[in-house]
């Protein structure tokens, strides 16, 4: 495999269960050695694609390949050479940090198992508690232990499925700098996530939805890509505008974040319509950049309309 | 795709080992709780029960009456105690406080002398017939010359007439029929039962609901490897108790050990085979340890009632004897109980060798055959 071909190559992957379409048609191409974020709703098929890239589950349809390797023969010989990462945490709580990493290492026979341990123990700062139960560790420790023993055996693809789900903005942060810091190494890592402060460090993102791909592009093209109209406001009484707002024509989001109020929309002049309609001259209105998740909750709705 | 490999499978029985000593609970109850089930059922459960209280209502105090009672007393199966009349003797059946009541008329004595042969009524709760049954056969054994002795001479009968025939009953084997002989080796079959059929199918499933079966599917080990790796810890661990609960056996309840140790071990290497390849096939099948726990339960309860260990084989009716035959258990059964009473060797448990060895074959091949490689 040369160092310019792609880490994952596949395309129109099909993916049922129980006749539901759960993976419809996707194409998907991740370089080697990119941070790609994996984004998407929940139940968009982030997961069963994380699961097939590496040989959890065979696609019903399409193909391709993973570190060169077929998807659909080669799926043992990815396996080796793939780090992966579950949703939920699912190694031996009952045993120690020191004692799960030994056991992922026999697994793969590692030649040199103490020093591969060592090494991982040091990167992933959990030298100081080897000896602690895993399962006694918090949220984010539990997060560093996984991630150690996905990096042990030195893959060259990690698939991080929602990696750092419920945990603290601090421990999130040094989680994504470890995932640039393996980056830099030449690890491709593909990482599902909702969070869009996880998105916007990802080199490019991808965009799921309804087993297909909707968008991907960096951060800032993909924004771009969606046309999408935000104003701000601030002043008093934006609680009770909001109201007022969100049933608008044209007004797609309106909600607060602290002290502002922000309404997205397709359509330039019915946002500003809405605006003229209820403006009573307390609120100071300016259009801003849209954000990333704007541009989310946008896709979100266009693909099914909120409950 | 790399084939089998005994370093891995080393990998996981350490792992395997280092959760059972962060769980001493388990391995505790494993070794204690076969040690109770044996006192409990070697000790509790007699299925041939002597001194059974017996309501004596005699309207007829005599040297017969006496001599009969003694004579019931003999049999070791009555323990008698007067009551004032019918209708209190007849309460206290009804109550459960005895199990017999025996009546003698006003005029016994009178009609004894007079050559009349008067009845009298013996009453049982035949509510639990197990219970009444060796007692009501001893009764019906009673000598029919039992008063012979206290008789005027014209009514004594000479020594009764040879009869042309005479049935000598040898009660072989455990000729005391001493339940607990029958009980205890049965009772190494229903805890292997326990520690591998419904101990195994709860391990496997809990890698699964836990999550970390997947982890252990995305890495190189094989599925195998992780069976394997489950299973071999729980046969350990059955043997560790058929050894306790035989020794515990042989020393508490005397039970003789006439045949091979070696060939009932054996034997019962092909029975946890058995229960292990229902455990492996249950546990693809449930998704929880819940379902899995029941599912065992399911496989255990027949094992208990159809197998022959609670309640007699031949009692039971032919489609319940042929559910019974398919049981593993049935045949570890025989085999336990024929090895150690009777001493039977390979010849004569081979009958239900190959029935055993048929079961883990199939339901082994449905095990194989169900266990995914893949999460689909």
């Amino acid at each position: 495999m040369s160092a310019s071909s792609p880490a994952i190559d596949v395309h129109d992957l099909m993916k049922s269960f129980r006749k539901r379409k759960v993976i419809d048609g996707l194409t998907l191409r991740v370089e080697t050695g990119e941070v790609c974020g994996f984004l998407g709703g929940n139940g968009s098929g982030k997961t069963t694609t994380i699961r097939m890239l590496c040989g959890l589950l065979r696609p019903d349809g399409g193909g391709g390949t993973c570190l060169g390797l077929d998807l659909l023969t080669e799926a043992p010989a990815i396996r080796r050479q793939v780090g992966y990462m579950t949703q939920q945490f699912s190694f031996y709580g009952d045993l120690t940090v020191r004692e799960n990493l030994e056991f992922v290492a026999r697994l793969y026979e590692l030649a040199d198992r103490r020093a591969a341990i060592a090494a991982v123990l040091e990167r992933m700062g959990l030298a100081d508690r080897a000896g602690q139960l895993t399962g006694e560790l918090s949220g984010g420790w539990k997060q560093r232990m996984a991630l150690a023993a996905c990096v042990l055996h030195r893959p060259k693809l990690l698939l991080l499925d929602e990696p750092t789900a419920g945990v603290d903005a601090r421990a999130r942060r040094q989680f994504w700098d470890l995932i640039h810091e393996l980056a830099t190494d030449g690890l491709t890592v593909l990482v599902s996530t909702h969070y869009m402060d996880e998105a916007e460090r990802c080199g490019r993102v991808i965009y799921l939805a309804g087993g297909r791909l909707v968008v991907q592009g960096t951060a800032g093209e993909v924004v771009a890509a969606a046309h999408l109209v935000t104003f701000e406001a601030t002043g008093p009484g934006i609680e009770r505008a909001v109201r007022a707002l969100r049933a608008a024509p044209g007004v797609e989001t309106a909600a607060v974040f602290g002290q502002a109020l922000r309404i997205a929309g397709l359509d330039r002049a019915a946002l500003a319509a809405a605006i003229a309609r209820l403006d009573d001259g307390r609120l100071t209105w300016q259009e801003v950049p849209p954000r990333l998740d704007d541009v989310f909750i946008h896709m979100l709705n266009a693909q099914e309309p909120a409950e | 795709m790399t084939g089998f490999s005994f370093r891995r499978l080393a990998a996981m029985l350490r792992k395997e080992w280092l959760q059972m000593r962060r769980d001493p609970m388990t391995i505790r109850l494993t070794l204690i709780l076969p040690m109770i089930q044996l006192f409990l059922f070697g000790f509790a459960i007699n299925a041939n029960p002597r001194h059974l209280p017996t309501a004596l209502v005699s309207a007829d105090h005599s040297v017969y009456e006496r001599t009969l009672v003694s004579a019931l007393v003999n049999t070791r199966y009555f323990d008698i105690r007067p009551y004032p009349s019918a209708a209190t003797a007849d309460e206290a059946l009804r109550r459960g406080d005895v199990l017999f009541v025996l009546e003698i008329p006003p005029d016994f004595s009178r009609l004894v002398d007079r050559g009349e042969k008067p009845r009298i009524l013996m009453d049982a709760d035949g509510s639990d017939p197990v219970a009444i049954g060796s007692a009501t056969a001893a009764l019906g054994a009673l000598n029919a010359a039992v008063l012979n002795r206290d008789l005027p001479p014209n009514l004594r009968s000479a020594p009764p007439p040879a009869p042309p025939f005479q049935i000598v009953l040898h009660a072989r084997y455990n000729p005391e029929q001493i339940t607990a002989l029958n009980i205890v080796p049965g009772l190494i079959a229903i805890i292997l039962t326990i520690s591998t059929l419904v101990l195994t199918s709860v391990a496997i499933t809990r890698e699964r609901e836990t999550g970390t079966l997947e982890n252990l599917l995305a890495m190189p080990v094989r599925p195998s490897e992780v069976a394997l790796g489950k299973i071999i810890p729980y046969v350990g661990l059955g043997y560790a108790q058929t050894v306790l609960v035989l020794a515990l056996a042989v020393v508490v309840f005397g039970v003789p050990v006439r045949g091979s140790v070696l060939l009932l071990m054996l034997s019962l290497g092909l029975f946890i085979a058995c229960n292990l390849a229902m455990g492996l096939t249950f546990s693809t099948i449930a998704q929880t340890q819940m379902q899995a726990q029941q599912m065992a339960q399911f496989a255990f309860l027949p094992s208990m009632m159809l197998s022959g260990f609670l309640y007699p084989f031949a009692g039971m009716p032919g489609w319940a004897r042929a559910i019974g035959e398919v049981l593993p258990i049935t045949h570890a059964l025989r085999i336990a109980r024929g090895i150690l009473l009777k001493g039977n060797g390979l010849a004569q448990i081979w009958p239900d060798l190959w029935p055993m060895a048929a079961f883990a074959l199939v339901a082994g091949a449905i095990a194989v055959r169900l266990y995914r490689e893949t999460l689909d």
